[in-house]
């Protein structure tokens, strides 16, 4: 078992036909994921080839859902276009959406997230995110599936080279699902999201969850896992040396006044019984005590 | 990015928002002509992207154009919570009768966007919150569907507006959402909104917030591009398209991606305390994909900081394969050399991940000056901490 994806997650690429999209159909198809088509506006019914696979191109998400039966729409299209991309795969009703892109307008993002949310039907992961994998069956985005292997860890990160990180510091344990929800200030897919659906899944046996500096995510995080978690959860927050007032890379990281501090999420995570590690090497050390 | 006051106050006037636009001016003299040309009473306030400017002293009431210019000599070069004062406002003073409070917000917890507003303006909204909290209406607003007139009106009677300006508080409250929308804001306030004696409601002070993210549908956001007040160091960086921000540190930090950046601070902080304090001296973010040329532009950036004693190069190749990193760093060393103020520092390098041994094996064999293979994070930053310690 794994989480939101898995061996018969149906995947189509938004954007597969630019570079970004192409190169990484490429390594999600040699990962093993069911790549079924991509969608380009007025490219349809031609078809890409890619890792040795005849991939087809439709002009509409509605399109490709309707030929392949797809269930997972991985969005690589650039920022100006995104919130275009992502209302039209909730009108087709595309249970998954994981956006990829970099860099898209807040407005856009609060816009297609509401969006989303009243349809009822579609979930979104990102934007500004490395995606979901489940090692060894599915792999909807640009985290490398050569890391690990499939396991018993679960895995959530606002973080992506942070994700690669802590897989690869507990790579013999291996992960049920990883996912990387993204450092924006509006994701579609949360830690508690998270949390609760690792909660379910009888294959994990301990989630790893990976903060950073803005906002209070982790803080409300802290306060789910302490009333809805019983499975081991250990935590990394990154950013304790972050000042005040400068936006660390990830548009969602900075730290305004008292709140989004490292420390703040810190002790908030340790309250609830969650234990923290100072580094990803000593989070991977707590993680392994905890499931002894 | 957040805008100057004077800024925010010229998007107001362009969307209908009423204010009192006034004069910037950056030397006294200029203080004391515009306050001429006003021929009344007038405001000197501070320019500075922080708050608590009253307390500070940087916002006076000049009577006169004589004591605007004594004014403005208090007030420029003043220092509010590190922010040096260069330009100030001037505006006619108003007479006021009552001061609210309105902004709009992103509000990250509930994933929406956030109407604040209260009556008891004029002072600081936190302090509001924290001890009135009755006073302060907040309002979630749907993105999809916005604010129109009768939301508009919903918030300006929950905020506690009196009866009789409710309406024109509300138009205005209107036109503040369509600048949110328009300018793509994440925070547009007004504190205070003011009444004056002849029931005009005006924006007295302004707070913009715009979205960087969104600069490629707003080509007017580079007129609002602080020059003056950023470091240089910063300055050059992002003429290159590098992800940089200085410390006060003396350990150069580059990375690869946000979140293990900030991760390589902390580790390096934690790492430096047995060094007597050492510090992280910037954060850099190189990206996916580091080639030799943009390792040279980070090294070069960082190498240009007098206060970086050692530098810590921390790559975990995910898309971004190690090999091409070792080849990005033994290039970015000869292009560095090439050049006329290069100063060596050692550099400590840890690669892991996507092709890792291949990367280290070329280091290995090409041996750059200075630069030493350290096969952990946390054992790569202890190192990076002693050397920036003068231990060798």
């Amino acid at each position: 078992m794994a989480i939101l994806l898995n061996e018969n997650s149906k995947v189509i690429v938004q954007g597969m036909t630019g570079s970004e999209g192409k190169k990484h159909t490429e390594r999600m198809i040699k990962s093993g994921t069911k790549i079924v088509g991509g969608v380009t506006p007025g490219k349809g019914g031609q078809s890409l080839e890619v890792a040795g696979q005849n991939v087809p191109v439709f002009n509409s998400v509605q399109e490709a859902m309707t030929a392949t039966g797809a269930n997972v729409s991985v969005v690589f299209v650039p920022p100006k276009f995104a919130k275009a991309a992502v209302v039209e795969a909730v009108d087709a009703v595309m249970p998954l959406v994981v956006v990829i892109t970099e860099g898209i307008p807040v407005h856009d993002t609060a816009h297609f997230f509401t969006y989303a949310q009243k349809s009822g039907k579609t979930r979104i992961i990102g934007p500004n995110c490395p995606g979901i994998i489940s090692p060894g069956l599915s792999n909807a985005g640009i985290i490398p599936a050569d890391i690990t292997a499939k396991g018993s860890i679960g895995l959530v990160s606002k973080s992506g080279t942070l994700t690669y990180q802590m897989m690869y510091e507990l790579r013999d344990l291996g992960f049920t699902t990883a996912i990387g929800i993204g450092g924006d200030p509006i994701i579609g897919t949360t830690h508690i999201d998270a949390l609760r659906e690792f909660e379910k899944d009888p294959d994990t046996k301990a989630i790893v969850m990976i903060g950073e500096i803005g906002g209070d995510a982790e803080e409300k995080a802290a306060e789910f896992i302490k009333a809805n978690i019983k499975k081991p959860v250990v935590a990394y927050v990154a950013g304790f040396t972050a000042p005040e007032g400068k936006t660390m890379g990830h548009a969602g990281a900075i730290v305004s006044g008292s709140s989004g501090t490292a420390e703040a999420k810190k002790v908030a995570l340790e309250k609830a019984g969650v234990k923290v590690g100072k580094t990803p090497s000593e989070t991977a050390l707590l993680l392994r005590a905890a499931i002894k | 990015m957040d805008l100057y006051e004077y800024q925010a106050k010229e998007l107001f006037a362009t969307h209908g928002v009423t204010t009192q636009v006034g004069k910037v001016v950056s030397t006294p003299a200029d203080a004391q002509k515009a306050a001429a040309e006003f021929n009344c009473a007038v405001v000197v306030k501070a320019q500075v992207k922080t708050g608590g400017r009253g307390k500070a002293g940087g916002v006076k009431l000049a009577n006169n154009a004589a004591e605007a210019l004594e004014k403005a000599k208090n007030i420029l070069g003043l220092d509010i919570k590190g922010h040096i004062v260069k330009k100030i406002l001037i505006t006619p003073a108003e007479d006021i009768k009552e001061e609210y409070y309105v902004s709009f917000l992103l509000d990250r917890t509930n994933r929406t966007f956030l109407s604040m507003a209260s009556v008891a303006g004029g002072m600081d909204i936190e302090e509001v919150a924290a001890n009135t909290p009755e006073k302060l209406a907040m309002i979630k607003i749907d993105p999809l569907t916005g604010v129109d007139n009768n939301k508009a009106l919903e918030i300006s009677v929950a905020a506690g507006i009196p009866g009789e300006v409710q309406k024109d508080v509300a138009v205005l409250i209107e036109k503040m959402w369509k600048l949110f929308v328009a300018t793509d804001a994440t925070l547009v306030e007004v504190n205070p909104l003011v009444r004056t004696n002849d029931d005009r409601i005006v924006a007295l002070d302004g707070k913009v917030t715009l979205d960087e993210n969104a600069n490629f549908r707003h080509a007017e956001n580079e007129n609002f591009v602080d020059t003056e007040n950023v470091d240089p160091l910063e300055t050059a960086a992002k003429a290159k398209d590098l992800n940089y921000v200085k410390l006060d540190g003396s350990v150069g930090i580059i990375g690869n991606g946000a979140g293990l950046v900030m991760s390589t601070l902390d580790v390096v902080a934690y790492a430096g305390e047995k060094f007597g304090g050492i510090k992280p001296a910037n954060f850099l973010d190189i990206g996916g994909g580091a080639s030799a040329q943009v390792m040279a532009d980070g090294l070069g950036i960082i190498l240009s900081d007098p206060a970086v004693k050692s530098v810590f190069v921390n790559v975990f190749g995910g898309i971004t394969a190690c090999d091409e990193v070792a080849n990005g760093i033994i290039q970015a060393i000869e292009i560095l050399k090439s050049g006329s103020n290069y100063v060596q520092r050692p550099i400590v390098v840890r690669l892991d991940g996507n092709n890792a041994e291949e990367g280290i094996r070329i280091l290995r064999e090409a041996k750059p000056e200075n630069v030493e293979i350290v096969d952990t994070m946390d054992n790569a930053a202890a190192r990076a901490a002693q050397l920036a310690s003068g231990v060798k």
